[in-house]
């Protein structure tokens, strides 16, 4: 790893997007995330990209689409209010089975909503955000560090599987600042190579791809469905991820992602000092859900807290993974309010972490 | 470090403007004398010195913003009597926006600052912040913040740091990194900013801060 820079968690998605060979951004700007384009205004035509602000989200997810489909890395981000502008393009690149990223640093809804940290879009994006049977990959990194590593991995999971992949983080690790350190590898850009499905022109040397996501033919359409959910079936397979700490012989089990994570994760070390059995369950990957992982984590436990910034979205996923083997429970801040650690710890001693 | 009656502090984004400017208010205040902040940040609603409105006003430090600062408008409307708050007396820090873009609100109030008899521009620089790590790139950052707001600068502020994972390591190594921008663009450093246990003993100018701009996790 080369020597360590001090990063806002929003330049860090930007520098690690050039560092995955995102050749292409298109973007318009928004609170909490305008930093994102910004920077890139300024990196990318040094490293030989394209930056574009475009002139509305729903045209930057277009371009998105229309770059994707050429089998260029491509990026696009955005905001809460934003993120919704931007679900008609997602569903249509999803129906068409093509990679790329989508950052979305969530504030405060619904409407306009306000401009501080929020995690009230988790429903619509681990929900796939616009219409139609299918899912996106999400990531939800904590630090900045993972921020920049989510980012690749974002990258390498949507070629790979061939969908769009979202990086969700919040306003407070878009805005906060933290050491993060990159490879020293040279920026390479992407192109089409390996992408055989790739329309970006072959001087007639081979039949045309075509990029499309209508199907007029039922049968067919659910055809395309169908063998998109045994990929789907892969990655819930193979692609989850979590972390665990404490929770071996924790009685209660604290659930949280993203900022709020951190938030909890001190509240659990906490609990700890005062010999309160609590144990802190981060996922990383939202969807796919990490059910394995989470069923390990509360296996000896007697009750889970779920912390969201949101009056309580995830919550629902953690109920369905663990099956309600054990009572779950709620605790929030929501538009725009961060929870204190003094709060979730207060709470943990309330769901009778004292016993 | 010696004080002028104004303080400008000017820098990329996150310099460490604020946390400058915050721990400079708080000394002058601790040493007794009268002192007003100006929070000119049209740029980032986030982390800013009008996050410290209630420390100052326990130590009798008068904070001035913008209107909507800390609100959910993100309106940069300036509501600053600088020529008043000048004429009052005691110390004025002015903490800047980040880049020439959040130098354009201080371009307005160049004829004001440079009418005031005593008055220092400082351009913060961290040579851990990715786009200014090359002491060229910091010096163009700081001729693009002249040009936006008409206002020379006159001296260079070391405050490089890796936040919660600062060491004296950390502050050593950026010693020569400030000697070259110093170098390049004629300023002197005029103060090596760090927390009391990461101040390296070869600092030129030491200036021990303490870190106000945290996480909540770290509170």
């Amino acid at each position: 790893m080369a020597e360590k820079s001090l990063m806002k968690g929003n330049e860090a998605l930007a520098e690690a997007a050039l560092r995955a060979g995102c050749k292409c951004f298109f973007g318009y700007p928004i609170t909490p995330q305008t930093e994102i384009a910004a920077y890139l205004s300024k990196r990318m035509p040094k490293v030989g990209g394209v930056f574009l602000q475009a002139e509305s989200e729903v045209a930057a997810i277009n371009m998105v689409y229309g770059c994707a489909g050429s089998g260029i890395r491509c990026m696009t981000s955005s905001s809460s209010p934003g993120i919704s502008l931007k679900s008609e393009g997602i569903s249509y690149i999803a129906g068409a089975d093509l990679p790329c990223v989508i950052i979305d640093v969530m504030r405060g809804g619904p409407g306009l909503g306000g401009i501080q940290p929020s995690q009230a879009d988790y429903y619509q994006i681990t929900k796939g955000v616009g219409h139609g049977d299918y899912h996106i990959i999400v990531l939800a990194p904590s630090t900045v560090q993972e921020m920049a590593d989510c980012v690749t991995r974002a990258f390498d999971l949507a070629d790979k599987y061939r969908m769009p992949a979202v990086v969700l983080a919040d306003g407070l690790l878009g805005q906060m600042m933290e050491p993060v350190a990159f490879d020293d590898a040279e920026i390479v850009m992407s192109d089409a190579s390996n992408k055989p499905w790739a329309a970006n022109g072959h001087k007639n040397s081979r039949k045309h791809n075509i990029i499309n996501s209508l199907y007029l033919q039922a049968p067919e359409l659910e055809r395309t469905i169908r063998e998109r959910y045994e990929r789907y079936a892969e990655i819930e397979k193979n692609e989850t991820k979590a972390v665990a700490d404490y929770c071996d012989d924790a009685d209660i089990v604290v659930v949280a992602y993203g900022s709020t994570a951190r938030l909890a994760k001190s509240a659990v070390d906490e609990a700890r000092k005062q010999g309160i059995k609590a144990g802190a369950f981060r996922p990383v990957t939202l969807y796919p859900f990490p059910v394995n992982e989470l069923n390990a984590a509360v296996k000896n436990a007697k009750k889970v807290l779920v912390v969201e910034m949101s009056m309580g979205q995830m919550v629902d996923d953690v109920k369905l993974a663990i099956n309600c083997s054990r009572p779950v429970e709620f605790f929030g801040r929501t538009g725009g309010v961060i929870p204190a650690p003094a709060e979730i710890l207060e709470k943990i001693k309330e769901m009778g972490g004292n016993d | 470090m010696e004080h002028a009656r104004l303080t400008v502090i000017t820098g990329h984004y996150g310099a460490g403007k604020t946390n400058f400017a915050v721990n400079l208010a708080l000394d002058a205040a601790e040493r007794g004398e009268k002192c007003t902040v100006i929070d000119l940040d049209i740029v980032n609603p986030y982390f800013r010195t009008a996050d410290f409105e209630k420390t100052f006003s326990d130590k009798g430090i008068d904070l001035y913003a913008p209107v909507y600062a800390n609100s959910n408008l993100d309106i940069p409307s300036l509501n600053i009597p600088l020529e008043s708050i000048l004429a009052a007396g005691g110390r004025v820090i002015i903490d800047v926006g980040g880049d020439d873009e959040g130098a354009k609100a201080l371009g307005r109030f160049a004829p004001v600052i440079t009418a005031c008899e005593s008055t220092d521009m400082l351009y913060v620089i961290n040579k851990y912040r990715y786009l200014t790590k090359d002491a060229a790139d910091a010096v163009q950052v700081m001729r693009e913040i002249e040009y936006s707001c008409g206002l020379l600068h006159t001296g260079i502020v070391n405050n490089s740091s890796l936040g919660a994972e600062t060491t004296a390591d950390t502050v050593r190594e950026s010693l020569a990194f400030a000697d070259e921008v110093s170098e390049l663009c004629g300023l002197p450093v005029r103060a090596t900013c760090a927390v009391a246990d990461a101040m390296p003993d070869s600092a030129p100018e030491k200036y021990v801060i303490k870190r106000y701009v945290r996480n909540l996790w770290e509170k």
